[in-house]
């Protein structure tokens, strides 16, 4: 007779096999790290090699400052791609709110307080409508998105025709301080928010639809409703990349976040969220801006003429994804 | 007595999808504490009968009653306040989660901070695998990375341990080996005597028989009897409306010293264990043993889509080097494998019949690199004609639209069109029924008499018992027993698991 029971791999098998999964689970984020620190490595080797210096306060809050806003907008991706989705209107987000920011914020704590709300509402609701459209009238995300791109980025041109404004210096003090790379504190508040969101119920169904939108309807999951409030969440803190760089550069530019449409999808490129949806951290994505924010640094020292930049930016994306790649396929290889 | 309360009835319940009537007059009625099976050929309407109890479709007209109480206007909700349990064929996990992520999803545990307590959901996954004597799945691992036949278990299981009052259990042994379908029958047994009801639909009429209280028969999306035993022969003669006398043809004469066609001397790799065999002309050599023991790691390195580090294979006693599939066509291979997860290789759902059956034989019907479309139009009406292909218009119809065994004759009828030699045969009849089945052996045998040598894979032991000439017992990677045409179920079970394992 044939004992009841289930299928058993033998012991040691199994175990290795454990392990492996374990590891390949975070492999991409350590990648990312990996790719960070042996930047940071470069950078730091370049800048010596030129100056006789290590990069000091001013070096070093440059690159937090520069990166703040890249790490949060790269936060919001990483959201919408674990869902499957992509959105390139979170550029247009930074647009709007860069330049409404610019235009209306006095130096009172209460106009600051005020104007930062509905900042972050306004980001908040266009993310809010491209989750409608995405989820409840099943439009593509990156067809939905791309014509809220162009709607926002004629809103922002309408709010400030010419780049200008200002930022009151208290506001600029608080979220980039120049005097110290104190912002790293929100990007560490920013990675905390995210393993608690990890740990929410929205946060396992946002994973959760991203793994399988069948499976999630099977267990119950309203897939249209967590789809949406990804989006809003992705729109909120587009907002918030917004206000940051207004505080970074003192003023404001109708056309400022349109770098971000594609540095947001780098960054989580390069942190290792799959754009299969369901896996990945954004805290690979963070890695994944500061990443992008010392590469600049690290060409600039490497003598490469700024003209070339994004030509050497692109090589280096193409090269970091390789990698990721083929790692993946010494693990499967190995199975 | 309570078990003697109707827990589910569908009266009249009707679907159509695109103008196709799935179901025309879907009626049952299961009680508490009762077992009941549903059986049918593929297109008889079973799925669309309990997908509509389950609320994950809408029936055009006719009744559904839970607990006597009418639920046809909110089945789904009405489902999760009467407890209903499901299992469908299409799994509910996420691949890249945990065990215990998908054994609780929505009902992790939660602190007082309302945020999810990982290592308490780990510890209570542990204890629900306990609990249904479910070995050898550590709740850490990610669900994705499991075996077919685990991430079946894995779900079973998480149905379960909710203690649902229904359950509808669709073709859940399809993907299980005899010893976990020995198992599910435990837990079935042990629900049904704490009152609930149970709904289970299986291909395998041993399985039904053995396990229903009462069986239900379902042909052409009607009802056709309900009756607490059928004996075999009644039974198919009920489900397909016709009959037949013997499920699987005599087997054909055994090749001796025919033609030697393939050969394999000691593959290894990581799973193969020095696999050796020869495939005469003419024969049908079935490949037996317990679920996972190497079988599909084998088919594949003999069509080149694995690489096996060691050992060499010879066609028609020449060696051969095959390294990827193409390799293996040209050598005049082919292989028809109904992939794990079926539905996701072989063929392309949204296309039409013809252009599945033609895709490997393009340089057939096209000249300069274009396709001549009278040309392709008779190979395929051939071909549709030869494999009983059941389709309404082969240039227009998507492969997707056709019943399972259906498609399983387009696959077989692509591999047919190249002409092969050699045809490795992988599990083509999971999830096929009876009618399609008897078909299917049929053009297996004919294939043989032929001249053809065929490698059968089979979850199923007692049709590589119907069916083979010679059966090889896989075990961990190694053929551990070769078995003669006289073999029958048993032996070749016993076989299977006789062998003392390695410590």
């Amino acid at each position: 007779m044939i004992e009841p029971g289930v299928t058993v791999e033998l012991g040691s098998a199994r175990t290795s096999r454990q392990l492996r999964d374990g590891f390949a689970q975070n492999v991409p984020l350590t990648l990312a790290l990996t790719i960070l620190a042996a930047l940071s490595a470069l950078y730091i080797g370049l800048f010596h090699g030129q100056l006789h210096t290590y990069p000091g306060v001013f070096e070093w809050t440059s690159i937090v400052n520069t990166a703040m806003p890249t790490v949060l907008v790269a936060v919001g991706q990483s959201i919408v791609v674990v869902t499957r989705g992509i959105d390139l209107s979170l550029g247009g987000i930074i647009d709007v709110s860069n330049s409404l920011a610019a235009v209306h914020m006095h130096s009172s704590l209460g106009s600051m307080a005020v104007w930062s709300g509905i900042v972050l509402l306004f980001g908040m609701l266009c993310g809010t409508v491209n989750g409608l459209l995405v989820a409840y009238a099943r439009l593509q995300p990156i067809l939905v998105t791309l014509a809220t791109l162009a709607i926002l980025q004629g809103l922002a041109i309408k709010i400030l025709p010419k780049p200008g404004g200002s930022i009151p210096e208290g506001y600029s003090n608080a979220l980039a301080n120049p005097g110290g790379p104190w912002s790293i504190f929100y990007v560490v508040a920013i990675a905390g928010l995210w393993l608690v969101l990890r740990r929410t119920a929205t946060g396992f169904r946002i994973f959760a639809l991203g793994n399988d939108e069948y499976a999630a309807r099977a267990h119950g999951i309203q897939v249209r409703r967590v789809k949406t409030i990804a989006y809003a969440l992705a729109g909120t803190l587009a907002a918030a990349s917004g206000l940051f760089l207004a505080a970074t550069t003192t003023g404001g530019d109708a056309a400022a976040g349109d770098v971000y449409v594609l540095t947001s999808i780098a960054a989580v490129v390069l942190g290792g969220v799959s754009f299969f949806g369901g896996r990945g951290s954004a805290l690979g994505s963070i890695a994944g801006a500061f990443t992008l924010t010392i590469l600049t640094n690290v060409l600039f020292f490497a003598g490469i003429d700024s003209l070339y930049q994004s030509f050497f930016q692109g090589l280096f994306l193409f090269v970091a994804v390789l990698l990721g790649s083929f790692l993946g396929y010494l693990l499967r290889r190995r199975r | 007595m309570n078990e003697t309360r109707l827990a589910i009835e569908a009266i009249d319940v009707a679907r159509s999808f695109g103008g196709v009537r799935a179901l025309t007059a879907g009626n049952l009625a299961a009680r508490f504490g009762e077992v009941h099976g549903l059986v049918g050929e593929n297109g008889a309407g079973k799925s669309t009968l309990i997908k509509i109890l389950g609320g994950v479709i809408k029936p055009d007209s006719g009744v559904v009653q839970f607990d006597s109480e009418d639920v046809t206007d909110s089945i789904a909700t009405a489902a999760r306040a009467h407890r209903v349990g499901m299992v469908f064929q299409e799994l509910t996990l996420f691949p890249w989660m945990t065990v215990a992520e998908n054994l609780f999803a929505e009902r992790a545990p939660r602190g007082a901070s309302r945020l999810i307590q990982r290592r308490k959901l780990v510890t209570l996954a542990e204890e629900v695998l306990e609990r249904y004597d479910v070995r050898g799945i550590d709740p850490r691992a990610l669900a994705g990375s499991l075996p077919l036949a685990q991430r079946q278990i894995v779900e079973i299981t998480g149905a379960f341990m909710r203690e649902p009052r229904i359950i509808f259990l669709d073709e859940p042994t399809s993907a299980l080996a005899e010893n976990d379908v020995a198992w599910l029958f435990g837990l079935v047994r042990k629900l049904r005597d704490a009152g609930a009801a149970i709904l289970f639909t299986s291909h395998r009429w041993n399985e039904v028989a053995s396990l229903a209280d009462r069986i239900t028969i379902l042909r052409n999306g009607e009802h056709v009897a309900t009756r607490e035993r059928f004996d075999e022969d009644e039974a198919v003669t009920l489900m397909t409306g016709r009959t037949i006398d013997r499920m699987s043809p005599d087997k054909p004469a055994p090749a001796g010293d025919a033609e030697v066609v393939l050969e394999a001397e000691e593959l290894r790799d990581d799973v193969l264990d020095g696999v050796s065999f020869k495939l005469r002309r003419g024969e049908i050599l079935g490949v037996g043993g317990l679920a996972g023991q190497g079988q599909g790691e084998l088919f594949m390195s003999l069509f080149g889509a694995r690489r096996t580090s060691r050992g060499q294979i010879s066609v028609r006693g020449r060696r051969a080097r095959l390294r990827k599939p193409a390799d293996a066509i040209r050598k005049g291979l082919a292989i028809a494998l109904v992939p794990e997860d079926r539905k996701t290789e072989g063929l392309m759902l949204p296309m039409s019949v013809r252009a599945n059956l033609t895709l490997a034989v393009l340089e057939q019907v096209a000249r300069g690199g274009v396709i001549r479309p009278w040309r392709e139009k008779a190979t395929v009406a051939k071909a549709v004609e030869r494999l009983q292909i059941k389709t309404r218009d082969a240039a227009l119809q998507p492969v997707g639209t056709l019943s399972g065994g259906n498609q399983q004759k387009v696959l077989i009828g692509r591999w047919l069109l190249t002409q092969p030699d050699v045809l490795l045969l992988f599990d083509i009849t999971r999830g096929v029924d009876v009618g399609t089945k008897h078909d299917i052996y049929q053009l297996v045998v004919e294939l043989a008499q032929e001249g053809k040598a065929l490698l059968y894979y089979s979850s199923e032991t007692e049709e590589i018992a119907q069916l083979c000439n010679r059966v090889l017992v896989m075990r961990e990677g190694r053929v551990v027993a070769e078995l003669d045409r006289t073999a029958d179920a048993e032996s070749i079970v016993a076989a299977s698991v006789s062998v003392v394992p390695r410590a």
